[in-house]
């Protein structure tokens, strides 16, 4: 229980750090913030001052800055976001449009990654030192260093102009998921195959796993019955640590493929300064990390009851 | 968690020799680079636009006519020198921070590690765009933003190896004998955390990098026509067909600087 409160305790601060930051960013904007947003709403033609005063009388602009803040966490914490500068649409609508987008970009990232990483590193972890742990290493070190941006880069290059294969941008298509999906998974499954490798060689070097083959395991029965529950451990958290990465190559890389998620309206939200926008996704993004590693320290939990004590 | 997989390879002093040297090259190609060839890297020339390397551009010119020689050395002067001012003050800042919440303990130590925990699960990418869009002028921004979000990891590892280090028995024999809170953070606790305080600076400065990069690609961090590596990405993108060399200039550049920060900061697993 007392992890899940730390959890909360951290959710908690995550709001109220993204209500301080947003309100930071709504009075610190150049400039006044309701001719900026009535030019959102109308159009830089047809603003003029009633326009803008309607704004500031709608919105609350004027007024000391105490107040305003503690109502704006108000609001916050009652997850009441209010509406889009821009769109005029209800902000927890239009992220339940784009929540979706995000998250299957994400899930099949996550899943490719899982697929081509840990299974390598638990192969290379299992003869340190060998042709395939030195390969790894290399290759792992190779993409660690390219940026999420990057990869789409030269995913696109290679495989849309050069080679013509896959459409470069655009949604709806499963093929339209490989090139995003890609760019995300190749980084992600650098690091995980050195974690799983890492946990591999540690655990295969314990007196255990030598005593399991000793007493007549073949090597297949070692691994699926003492390894991989005990690797799977440090893979988990990593796991959930990797999702702040996940999200801001989300960020990046649905902004570069045109994919309308969470993080391509983010990026549009801060650019228009959409303020009660980039508060909901923020928000949005800050508690799906908190939230994933609950559920992760829990499992881990259930996997290795020792931790849990 | 994140020491205890660590495995000693003995390729490693190697590794970080390779690392080394290829920070170099890219910080020799950008100071050294443009006394050796002299250029702008704004003199545009739209003549010799996309046009292929001669003695005075010796990487060829970019769709404006530019030098890509020139803007790429100008690039490899801007992001690292963001990127390695932020870290110091992230690291400094970490580091005083994480003392003394491990030296106070109690409400200090409980309160600042909550913040902490609290920035970690705010993705780093978006506290930079937030602060970018407060603080005026896009360099300050990223120094500011940058600083914001990298103080934590050094934070983090400053608190526990000094909550370590203080707990020994050798710094209660120190303290029994009379010294102060500085001696016993100069014998006891810098030689502790320094190596871990430089691969943190290596990884702190590589993720620097590739915020400043990422968000110029996606044309929200630096503004043309400042020469900047993830915005000559995307101004060149569209010429390759006619330039191959002139877009691979700053990938190549950018995947050595980052790939010799990874490297120089050691085979840690994050």
């Amino acid at each position: 229980m007392n992890t899940l409160m730390t959890r909360g305790i951290q959710a908690l601060m995550v709001a109220v750090l993204i209500g301080a930051a947003t309100f930071a960013m709504m009075r610190a904007l150049p400039g006044d913030a309701a001719y900026r947003i009535a030019a959102g709403r109308y159009g830089y033609d047809n603003v003029d001052t009633a326009a803008a005063d309607a704004v500031r009388a709608e919105l609350g602009l004027d007024g000391p800055a105490l107040p305003a803040f503690l109502n704006w966490l108000g609001d916050l914490l009652r997850l009441d976001f209010g509406h889009s500068l821009v769109s005029g649409q209800p902000v927890i609508a239009e992220i339940g449009h784009q929540l979706g987008a995000s998250l299957s970009l994400a899930a099949v990232a996550v899943l490719l990654s899982l697929i081509m990483g840990p299974p390598l590193g638990i192969l290379a972890g299992l003869r340190p030192g060998g042709m395939l742990d030195r390969v790894l290493l290399v290759v792992s070190t190779g993409l660690k260093a390219v940026p999420q941006f990057l990869m789409a880069l030269i995913l696109i290059l290679i495989l849309s102009v050069q080679l013509r294969l896959l459409p470069a941008a655009g949604y709806g298509a499963a093929r339209h998921f490989i090139l995003p999906a890609l760019a995300l998974a190749l980084g992600l499954a650098a690091v995980n195959a050195r974690i799983a490798r890492d946990a591999m060689a540690r655990i295969g070097a314990m007196p255990f796993y030598s005593f399991a083959q000793w007493k007549g395991l073949s090597p297949r029965q070692t691994l699926l019955r003492h390894g991989l529950r005990n690797v799977s451990v440090p893979l988990l958290t990593y796991l959930g640590l990797q999702f702040v990465t996940l999200v801001e190559g989300v960020v990046v890389v649905e902004a570069i493929f045109g994919w309308p998620g969470i993080g391509h309206a983010l990026v549009h939200a801060i650019f228009s300064r959409d303020v009660p926008m980039v508060q909901g996704t923020a928000l949005c993004l800050g508690l799906g990390f908190v939230l994933i590693n609950a559920v992760i320290d829990l499992v881990t939990g259930r996997i290795d009851p020792r931790r849990a004590a | 968690m994140t020491d205890a997989v660590m495995i000693p390879r003995p390729a490693g002093l190697a590794l970080r020799w390779t690392g080394a040297a290829l920070v170099a090259a890219a910080l020799v190609l950008a100071l050294i680079g443009p006394l050796a060839v002299p250029g702008d890297p704004f003199a545009q020339s739209l003549i010799k636009a996309l046009s292929g390397p001669e003695p005075a551009a010796p990487l060829g010119y970019d769709h404006l006519g530019r030098s890509i020689f020139h803007r790429l050395a100008a690039a490899l002067r801007l992001s690292p020198a963001i990127a390695m001012a932020a870290v110091l003050t992230a690291g400094l800042a970490g580091l005083g921070l994480g003392t003394w919440a491990a030296a106070r303990g109690g409400w200090t130590d409980r309160i600042l590690t909550i913040l902490a925990d609290a920035l970690l699960a705010l993705p780093g990418l978006l506290l930079v765009l937030i602060v970018l869009a407060i603080v005026p002028g896009t360099a300050l921004g990223f120094w500011a933003g940058l600083s914001l979000v990298l103080w934590v990891e050094f934070f983090r590892l400053t608190r526990a190896a000094t909550r370590a280090v203080l707990a020994s028995p050798a710094v209660q024999a120190t303290r029994l004998l009379g010294f102060g809170p500085v001696y016993v953070f100069r014998t006891h606790i810098w030689p502790e955390i320094a190596p871990m305080m430089l691969t943190a600076a290596a990884f702190g400065t590589a993720t620097a990098i590739m915020a400043i990069a990422a968000l110029g690609f996606v044309h929200v961090g630096m503004r043309a026509p400042t020469p900047e590596l993830g915005l000559m990405m995307v101004e060149l993108l569209p010429y390759w067909r006619e330039a191959p060399l002139a877009l691979l200039s700053p990938v190549i550049a950018t995947f050595a600087l980052l790939l010799g920060l990874t490297l120089l900061a050691g085979s840690r697993d994050t």
